[in-house]
């Protein structure tokens, strides 16, 4: 049967395929008394076997597609599968207290998580992942439930999740993974932000895609209106491949524009940037024509692995985005960890507010070791691009200087050994934070640019967690208090003769950009597959319409006046 | 029963990896194999027991095996040790 369900559309596009649940199954084993003990010992050994070989398999597929060092972690777990103490300790409970194996199994796992987990040491306590992780999987075959292995994934697949952390994504085979859609979300969940750096389309915060799709149903995903079509008819299915058709089509002729520079009708530029996430993003940006790299989240170097990325793996990435760009601009962004990023690895506290806590240069500025090993990565990489630097989540100058004293440490220090460095690196900080905003007169005396952290920015300003669906209508980039928050920055920025520009979705927003260009902003930075459209858009507007439309925005009274003011205006031409 | 005493000389002592190279080796013999370390012996075989000592660098362990395979197992054991720089 037919189903529909509607969802944010999070990332463009549209596709048809087989979906694939990646969610953890029901493993609660409960206390049975068993007859024989020799076929229960049997049956715990069929399902280690099993568990064995699929450990094997996903080892093998791990080493083929991500390299030795990825696969490792599965030799670990096979050694923790393997080790007598655990799987004798098992075998015993069963023989001495007549009871089934997989609660034996959870049982005596459960003794040894609880022993890591008090030691405290910080590789000790990551064991205790590893014995839940095998243990689950030789609980699955003895209870006969599959759990969902995404590194094994190999033909094209809709993946179906209640939501997708970072390490899911990490484990996900691009080549396959066509499309995502989720339960929770919104667009600015990190799963949103992934599918539109994987340039596949998304519909989060559906509510019950998991609840309604199961394994293999067939799956429209539109990525355009937010739609997520189950088992659709035959006649739907025809519809839709004209459809994706159509956009094809459409990008096709943005794609024309690829090479142009952004210009409104009356002649003035603006610069069109690129959010990317690894050097691999970089296709990317140079196939949608991107002319500059406005956000470079480093976070994804230090996610997904056991332990920090030393400064030479630090240098080569930035190295490949700088040289990949060729003299372009790259804005990379110092550690933003905290918040909806966690570290497993560097055991912080949980907070009670995360996005109020300990995170981004707060965290950098305390944990300097951290902070100053990606500086001198970055210092160094400076000689091979146009490099510039930028703190996230400053909240007072007393930070900005503090973070730009470390910086200029490191780079005495680099300089001191004979290791070339730039002089022409800008450095300038995320204005995320209303405060920041309110001053940004101050500090643009000391930066050399801004670049407002949209997402963050509204958050904080409308005291609204971004993660909290029953406030997301609170989330209003055209609320006038946030374009006049914006209109401070970008003028203050002007009036000492630096530049601003903006990283979060709002600059990529239809709706949104008359209203930046108006405003003065000089560099909009989005996801890749958003700058033609923008490009294109952006050709038709002329600066003084705007900038009218800008002036008479600011003196609205809520964010739905402000929508059918840009509506009306844009509608016209 | 043979048995031999070996000086942690990694100054992190046997952790994480260097664990991981010992079970497996141990693993292919057929002989028990023990690693003792300030009174407490554990199966050189379980990753989980090598690892709950929290052998740090300059540490005084001794392995001892026992079994059809013993010598072999213990020069293999020492060979390990030594090629990745962790004792002597």
């Amino acid at each position: 049967m037919s189903a529909m369900l509607n969802g944010i559309a999070a990332s463009n596009g549209i596709v048809i395929a087989k979906a694939y649940r990646l969610i953890e199954p029901d493993l609660t084993v409960s206390k049975k008394s068993i007859e024989g003990t020799e076929a229960e010992l049997e049956r715990l050994d069929n399902a280690v076997k099993k568990a064995q070989s699929e450990l094997e398999a996903i080892r093998e597929k791990v080493k083929v597609e991500q390299g030795e060092d990825k696969a490792a972690i599965f030799d670990a777990h096979i050694l923790v599968l393997n080790d007598p103490e655990l799987l004798g300790a098992v075998q015993e409970k069963v023989k001495s207290e007549n009871i089934n194996a997989e609660f034996a199994v959870r049982e005596i796992a459960d003794m040894f998580i609880t022993m890591f987990e008090q030691m405290d040491n910080e590789y000790m306590k990551e064991r205790a992942a590893d014995i839940r992780d095998v243990t689950k999987r030789v609980i699955s075959h003895l209870l006969d439930v599959q759990i969902p292995n995404p590194s094994m994934i190999s033909e094209e697949v809709i993946v179906v999740a209640e939501d997708l952390t970072p390490s899911d994504t990490a484990q996900l085979n691009r080549d396959f993974v066509k499309g995502f859609t989720t339960d929770i979300g919104g667009r600015t969940s990190h799963s949103a932000i992934m599918a539109r750096s994987l340039e596949i389309p998304a519909v989060v915060g559906t509510k019950q895609a998991t609840g309604s799709i199961q394994n293999g149903d067939i799956i429209i995903l539109d990525g355009l209106k937010g739609e997520v079509h189950i088992n659709p008819t035959p006649e739907l299915i025809e519809e839709y491949e004209k459809a994706a058709e159509a956009y094809a089509k459409q990008k096709l002729e943005w794609a024309k524009l690829v090479n142009e520079k952004t210009v409104t009708a009356d002649g003035h530029h603006v610069e069109l940037a690129a959010n990317i996430g690894t050097p691999n993003d970089l296709s990317g940006v140079i196939s949608n024509g991107g002319e500059a790299v406005g956000l470079y989240r480093t976070e994804f170097l230090y996610m997904g692995r056991e332990n920090l990325p030393s400064e030479d793996e630090q240098f080569e990435s930035y190295k490949a985005v700088l040289e990949g760009m060729e003299g372009k601009p790259v804005v990379v962004r110092t550690l933003d960890i905290g918040g909806d990023k966690e570290l497993p690895y560097l055991d912080l506290p949980k907070e009670m507010n995360p996005f109020l806590g300990f995170r981004a240069i707060r965290l950098c500025l305390e944990e300097k070791d951290i902070f100053r090993t990606q500086l001198r990565a970055l210092l160094r990489a400076s000689v091979y691009g146009n490099l510039r630097i930028m703190f996230p989540m400053i909240a007072t100058l007393d930070e900005f200087r503090a973070a730009r004293a470390i910086l200029e440490e490191e780079k005495a220090k680099l300089v001191q050994e004979g290791i070339q460095v730039s002089d022409s690196i800008q450095l300038g900080i995320m204005v995320e934070i209303p405060s920041t905003a309110v001053i940004a007169d101050q500090f643009a005396k000391e930066v050399d640019f801004f670049s407002i952290g949209t997402n963050d920015l509204i958050q904080y300003t409308m005291a609204a967690d971004r993660m909290n669906e029953r406030v997301s209508y609170l989330y209003q980039p055209y609320n006038p208090a946030i374009l006049r928050l914006v209109k401070m920055v970008i003028d203050a920025a002007h009036k000492e003769g630096k530049w601003a520009g903006m990283c979060g979705e709002m600059a990529g927003d239809e709706l949104a950009i008359p209203l930046l260009v108006g405003l003065g902003l000089d560099e909009f930075s989005m996801s890749a597959t958003s700058i033609l459209r923008a490009r294109s858009q952006i050709k038709t507007l002329s600066l003084t319409d705007m900038q009218e439309l800008a002036e008479k925005a600011l003196q609205m009274q809520t964010a739905s006046q402000t929508v059918e003011l840009v509506k009306e205006a844009t509608a016209k031409k | 029963m043979v048995q031999k005493s070996f000086h942690v000389i990694d100054e992190t002592g046997i952790h994480a990896r260097p664990a991981t190279l010992l079970v497996q080796t141990a693993g292919k013999f057929n002989s028990d194999i023990n690693l003792e370390y300030k009174e407490k012996k554990v199966n050189l075989k379980s990753i989980m027991g090598v690892m709950s000592l929290g052998i740090g660098g300059g540490s005084d362990i001794t392995i001892s095996a026992e079994g059809s395979d013993e010598q072999e197992a213990l020069n293999a054991i020492e060979e390990t040790l030594t090629k990745e720089g962790l004792a002597k």
